[in-house]
């Protein structure tokens, strides 16, 4: 792998397009902003074509002979099943109003990072075989064939796309170039053409219920390690159920959160809420993963993927469900998880059996965001809260991509998040809500080999935390997504060192107060609360325990 | 490059009605035959079009919701940006269709030293936009006194508002300059803005051009050269009636031009990037209501897929599950 270049070096980005005309100039593989390829054995997995051993360096991608055919005649089928699709490749009058809204492009300048010339990677393809005028016009038209060099294009730049939606935002006809990365990788997968960093997690999460590849001992056993964590906090010990029949409602959280700090402090934070509840919930260990990494695959995948939640929910006999705080998680949940699997009939519309409340925005999916849940709790005064538990943090919030522009939760984590911390700051208008700036990393690309990549396509939103920090001291940036509490710490260490990453049920957790609890010195990451002064004795037992943690996690990585 | 190929093109064509009426006398050809088929192909190729688009199915319910989704009863919800309910998608839709919202709201970046970005609001497209359509669409109803007799009253003012500029003894029809100034714009932003030219293909310019060279052409006639007006509400009163009974060669070259290039611009639009006027409202990111888990959305060609279901997971997991003390169905 290639040295990433320091923060001030990479922020020297030149927006000027190149002389040559984008269909000429040919595509170069730069290091740092691609991912390994897919493995064999993960295609095998889940039974996907061209399983074989390749690189996305080498000359020869290995393709079956009519690769060609199968690319286009896939094309064809999705034209005739996709009213967007059809629509996006037709009616781009290439005005360039999503030009500069991307992030990658914001990062990069490479040209072929502005939606609209991405989205023409693939329509002067579609223009050369599927229309009148690109068929005797050729290149006048924006027509072009399907070569070898043009694949390869497609895969490099289809995987430099976070299917964030920002692009749709500002198009005048709503083109979303999300939806024909998304086409594209349907595509590209024909011919065994992913990452490994997304064919992995999908195989993992069709075996073992995860992307994590977490058996059923490891599930439990790491929430048993959280436990023990809450209980030298809160002198309190939970004791949550796996895989049981006849709980009232099934809790579905991304793998991650199961996995690795951050993410673990916002499932701690859920297990001390539903506790203090008393809420009748249960874990699944076979519905493990709320995420879907199928998405970033093909709809087939996905689908075959999400299946897993209502099929546990039916079999322990649930009521209705609560997933957990994830991005790319509730698109699915929200805008696919019924049309595919549904309808949910065997379900009762959600009800929270604490302040009564009917869930009617979910009355067909029966599936609550936790925030949503959270937020009713609070405004019904159903929770005891102590907000100055985070007084020593200056928070602003990070919307994800998902959640904003392909849902809409804007306001309940905010509302929780001002109900359990004192200072809370926005960043600038142009980078938070329906106009938020991905983390870089969405859509499977928080890989380690795409690091710059991933550090430009994250600058718009570092440098608006930036400011923030200029402005208000903010030194924490929470979230409602397990890829960004992933994907933003190194972000965040990158462009704006001293940023801390969180996620909302962290902070509900640290200013919950529970009952019988004893009096806490420290928040859930053990680091003393605001006014407690820590001995020399505590503080190298947390940084022990932090070190005992990491070489744990390590050990069941590897 | 792209820009000069298109340029040439609409002046071949230009040139092809001069010489078609100047030294081949096809009046008739250029007067009633190609205005018919150009109408033709027009209407026949925009049906064809948008059927085949409405007959696409709509697998998924994807809005791109652009504001609070409705929730909790006391959280306010963004009625146009992220509506739940058909009169959400219809204002939501007008708003996009009238006012070019989302275009609106256009933004632009700036990278300083630091590095420090900074957005601000830019409304120009926005606006060279709005002018361009609006202007085209009043330019196109005020040719509608062409085809009726008597002419509609809505049309005379029409004229009177459009027409308040004076200029001289010459009363100047605001629309028509408003167009050209508006589709200058809007090349010109092509050729200087460098990312837009890199993204422009020959197929942005020449529908550019072509509507210049409309617009020219009938401002020239209208206030320039002299034309045989009742001959020409003669003849277009005919081609309305299907029964064209005037001696078109009364009838100057420039009108012929003018018309030719209208021609032109109706063949074209099906095969162009100009049917977007249809596609924008059939886009599913904005024509949808974002209520996907209050209705079930029916995608009608769902099929059943290969799943690992719950019975093989436990089958590969039986003795790890109890050891850890979760239930099974099996023992
Ligand atoms: S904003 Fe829409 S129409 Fe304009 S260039 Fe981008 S995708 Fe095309
Ligand atoms: S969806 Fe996001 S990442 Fe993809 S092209 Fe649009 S703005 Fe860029």
């Amino acid at each position: 792998m290639s040295k990433t270049p320091k923060a001030d070096e990479l922020s020297k980005i030149d927006y000027m397009p190149p002389k040559s005309g984008w269909m000429d100039t040919p595509v170069e593989f730069k290091q740092g902003f691609w991912c390994y390829g897919s493995k064999a054995k993960s295609l095998e997995t889940v039974g996907f074509p061209n399983p074989r051993q390749w690189s996305p360096a080498d000359e020869d991608w290995k393709l079956p002979e009519n690769w060609q055919e199968i690319v286009l005649k896939g094309f064809k089928e999705r034209l005739d099943k996709y009213r967007s699709f059809k629509v996006f490749m037709d009616i781009c009058v290439r005005c360039g109003a999503c030009a500069d809204k991307c992030h990658f492009f914001i990062g990069s300048g490479d040209p072929k990072n502005m939606p609209v010339l991405r989205a023409e990677l693939l329509r002067s393809v579609y223009r050369g075989n599927f229309t009148k005028a690109g068929k005797i016009l050729g290149k006048l038209a924006g027509a072009r064939e399907l070569t070898y060099p043009v694949l390869k294009e497609w895969w490099y730049y289809f995987f430099q796309c976070t299917e964030c939606r920002r692009c749709s935002v500002f198009c005048p006809y709503g083109i979303d170039t999300a939806e024909i990365t998304m086409m594209a990788r349907e595509l590209l997968n024909l011919l065994g053409l992913n990452t490994d960093w997304i064919s992995g997690p999908a195989a993992n999460c069709y075996m073992k219920g995860n992307h994590l590849g977490l058996e059923p001992h490891a599930i439990t056993g790491n929430i048993e390690y959280m436990l023990d964590d809450i209980e030298s906090i809160t002198g309190i010990r939970i004791k949550p159920t796996f895989n049981r029949k006849g709980a009232e409602i099934l809790f579905v959280v991304p793998s991650g959160d199961l996995f690795a700090d951050p993410g673990t402090y916002t499932t701690m934070g859920e297990l001390m809420l539903f506790h203090e509840l008393g809420l009748d919930y249960t874990w699944s260990t076979y519905a493990s993963e709320g995420g879907n990494f199928g998405f970033f695959t093909s709809n087939e995948m996905a689908k075959r993927l999400n299946s897993k939640i209502y099929a546990e929910a039916k079999r322990l006999g649930v009521k209705w469900i609560i997933g957990g705080e994830c991005g790319h998680m509730w698109r699915v949940l929200h805008q696919y998880m019924d049309t595919w699997n549904g309808p949910a009939d065997f379900l009762e519309a959600p009800k929270s059996p604490i302040t009564g409340t009917v869930f009617e925005n979910a009355k067909s999916t029966k599936m609550v965001h936790i925030a949503e849940f959270t937020a009713d709790l609070i405004r019904h005064g159903k929770l005891k809260l102590d907000p100055r538990r985070n007084d020593h943090l200056k928070v602003t919030f990070h919307d994800s991509c998902n959640t904003s522009r392909g849902m809409g939760i804007l306001e309940e984590p905010r509302y929780i998040i001002k109900n359990v911390c004192s200072h809370f700051y926005e960043m600038d208008e142009n980078t938070i809500r329906e106009k938020t700036f991905c983390c870089g990393s969405g859509s499977g690309l928080n890989a380690s080999e795409n690091i710059e990549l991933r550090m430009r396509g994250g600058l718009p939103r570092a440098n608006a935390v930036k400011d923030v920090v200029e402005k208000y001291g903010v030194n924490m940036l929470a979230n409602i997504c397990a890829i960004d509490r992933a994907a933003l710490p190194p972000l965040m260490d990158y462009w704006v060192p001293g940023v801390g990453v969180t996620g909302v049920h962290e902070l509900v957790a640290n200013a919950l107060v529970m009952k019988g609890e004893k009096e806490r010195t420290t928040n859930l990451r053990g680091e003393p609360l605001p006014g407690v002064v820590e001995t020399r004795e505590e503080r190298r037992k947390r940084e022990d325990r932090r070190k005992e943690v990491g070489r744990r996690r390590k050990r069941e990585e590897g | 490059m792209n820009a000069l190929l298109s340029l040439v093109a609409v002046i071949v064509l230009i040139l092809i009605a001069f010489i078609g009426i100047k030294v081949a006398s096809l009046h008739f050809l250029f007067g009633v035959v190609i205005p018919y088929a150009a109408i033709a192909t027009f209407l026949i190729g925009v049906i064809y079009r948008v059927v085949k688009w409405g007959r696409t199915p709509v697998p998924f319910r994807i809005p791109t919701t652009c504001g609070q989704q409705k929730s909790l009863p006391w959280i306010k919800q963004s009625k146009l940006d992220n509506p739940s309910s058909t009169s959400g998608v219809i204002g939501r839709m007008l708003l996009e269709v009238f006012l070019f919202r989302s275009l609106f709201s256009n933004t632009k970046f700036e990278l300083k030293e630091g590095p420090k970005i900074a957005y601000g609001s830019t409304k120009w497209l926005w606006l060279g936009g709005l002018a361009f359509h609006w202007s085209f669409f009043v330019v196109l109803v005020r040719h509608v006194r062409l085809f009726t007799e008597p002419v509609p009253s809505f049309l005379h003012s029409i004229e009177v508002l459009d027409g308040f500029l004076q200029v001289g003894a010459l009363g100047v029809l605001i629309s028509g300059v408003v167009l050209l100034l508006a589709v200058t714009y809007l090349f010109l932003r092509r050729v200087f803005i460098p990312e837009v030219r890199y993204i422009s293909l020959a197929a942005d310019y020449f529908p550019l051009f072509l509507i210049m060279s409309v617009a020219l052409s009938g401002i020239l006639m209208r206030y320039f050269l002299r034309v045989d007006l009742v001959s020409i509400k003669e003849l277009t009163m005919g081609l309305a009636s299907f029964s064209v009974a005037v001696s078109l060669e009364k009838i100057s070259v420039i009108f012929y031009i003018h018309l030719f290039l209208v021609s032109a611009l109706f063949a074209y639009i099906p095969f162009s990037k100009i049917m977007h006027m249809g596609g924008v409202f059939l886009s599913p990111t904005r024509n949808l209501a974002n209520n996907s888990r209050m209705e079930r959305h029916i995608n009608p060609w769902n099929y059943p897929v290969k799943v690992h279901t719950y019975e093989e997971y436990e089958d590969d997991f039986r003795e790890i599950m109890k050891d850890a003390g979760i239930p099974v169905e099996k023992e």
